[in-house]
């Protein structure tokens, strides 16, 4: 039976990969009318943003070999015009040099900047603006359905320190930062599109100037946060077999018992590894940004991604192409980081009785340990001696 | 709480310092694209 969907799968693959209409071959256009130049067909089909041979402009650069006589007239330029090497800067076949040392300042035409524009300014905004919002809609109704989580019987009324001074510092570095680059980077990604058609573009200029301001110094205390955080909690954050029991209990969301867990349980694991492994994406793509043509990354990750699974990313990038991904790919990864952040702050707050304890003072009752880290409670208490509380 | 508000106070503190120590080391992106620049005033 498998085997039969499997094959009539490759069949409707196979169907849709040969498709003529996936093939969107550019047709050969006459172009005598034109003398070889662009037609009214050629603009027509770049507008609709269907695929262009550009191959008669791309490769009409001039040859020196042709070049006219002196006696003619445009013996003097050679065999290369204006229009020739104006063609060769549009499709990078120029060898420029340039008085200027800046790192792009050769290049001088790249073309990813319309596109790079509009994906930031429409499904960057439209998708991570929406869910964010739908995210937040999500956990209202989580809310009402399910209710805050109590401690079971109630609170015991002895307490047992759950994190050290150094931890909840380390934590709330990482946390105060990432709130503050958060908010100031959806303000630089959507102020202009939300924020100037409701406090015009003096007010904008003032609060988008700030919002860069702290969106680039507040990253270094971010990334010292996300440093000390990894090392004083790795070690508590190998997955195990334990893992799996919690995630198949739901983590005891909808049931009545709790799954044991040590220090962490499965979900802040996961909590803790995304934060982790984005955080990490998100800072070498915002020091990329940070020191702009300093720190390209993008063509050598690509290279590396092709070699692997056999993809074909581009790995000739200009320095501006690097900016651009750079640009994008912080977005994406701060939007999925921001979203996992707020179902943090959720189960860390409103969402659980007694949860904000643990970094606020340090201090968790008793119980609400033994319901929800009862393996770690029981270390804790072999360690200092049966009845050790804090 | 005292230890959350010093991470915030903290935060803010390195934010501020973190232009003049990249700035000793060379490290602003305004140095970076002009310190090389022909400049013909």
């Amino acid at each position: 039976m498998k085997t039969k969907l499997f094959s009539a799968a490759i069949l409707v693959l196979a169907a849709l990969l040969f498709n003529p209409v996936w093939a969107q071959e550019s047709p050969t256009v006459d172009r005598t009318a034109t003398g070889g130049a662009q037609t009214l067909e050629d603009i027509m089909r770049r507008q609709k943003q269907l695929e262009t041979d550009d191959s008669f402009r791309s490769e009409n650069l001039g040859d020196p070999a042709n070049a006219a006589p002196i006696t003619d007239q445009l013996g003097t330029r050679g065999g290369v015009s204006d229009s020739d090497n104006w063609r060769s800067i549009r499709y990078n076949e120029i060898d420029p040099t340039t008085q200027v040392r800046g790192p792009a300042a050769e290049v001088l035409i790249q073309d990813g900047g319309m596109p790079w524009w509009k994906l930031r300014e429409g499904p960057m905004i439209t998708y991570g603006g929406g869910a964010i919002l739908g995210f937040l809609a999500l956990l209202v109704v989580f809310y009402f359905v399910r209710g805050k989580i109590m401690i079971d019987g109630g609170p015991a009324g002895t307490t047992i320190q759950r994190f050290k001074a150094v931890e909840r510092f380390g934590h709330w570095l990482l946390a105060g930062s990432f709130i503050a680059l958060g908010l100031t980077g959806l303000l630089t990604l959507m102020g202009r599109s939300f924020l100037i058609p409701v406090i015009g573009h003096d007010a904008f200029a003032t609060i988008a100037t700030g919002s860069k301001w702290v969106h680039n110094n507040i990253a270094w205390s971010f990334m010292l946060g996300l440093v000390m955080t990894f090392v004083m909690w790795v070690a508590h954050n190998i997955p195990n077999k334990l893992d799996w029991q919690w995630i198949k209990a739901g983590g005891g969301i909808f049931t009545k018992g709790h799954p044991s867990a040590k220090k962490f349980n499965a979900g802040q694991k996961i909590i803790f590894w995304t934060v982790m492994i984005l955080g990490a994406s998100v800072s070498l793509s915002g020091l990329s940004l940070l020191f702009p043509f300093q720190m390209p990354m993008f063509a050598d990750t690509f290279a590396v991604i092709n070699s692997v699974l056999g993809t074909s990313f581009p790995t000739e990038l200009a320095p501006h192409e690097e900016m651009q991904y750079a640009n994008i790919w912080h977005s994406i990864v701060a939007f999925v980081m921001m979203l996992a952040i707020i179902a943090h702050i959720y189960i860390g707050s409103v969402g659980m009785e007694g949860a904000f304890d643990a970094m606020g003072n340090g201090q968790v009752d008793l119980e609400w340990a033994r319901q929800h880290h009862d393996l770690w409670v029981a270390e804790v208490e072999a360690k200092q001696g049966k009845g050790g509380s804090s | 709480m005292k230890v959350m508000i010093s991470a915030f106070v903290a935060a803010l503190l390195i934010a501020t310092a973190a232009p003049m120590v990249l700035n000793q080391f060379g490290w602003s992106s305004a140095e970076q694209t002009s310190a090389e620049s022909v400049r013909l005033d």
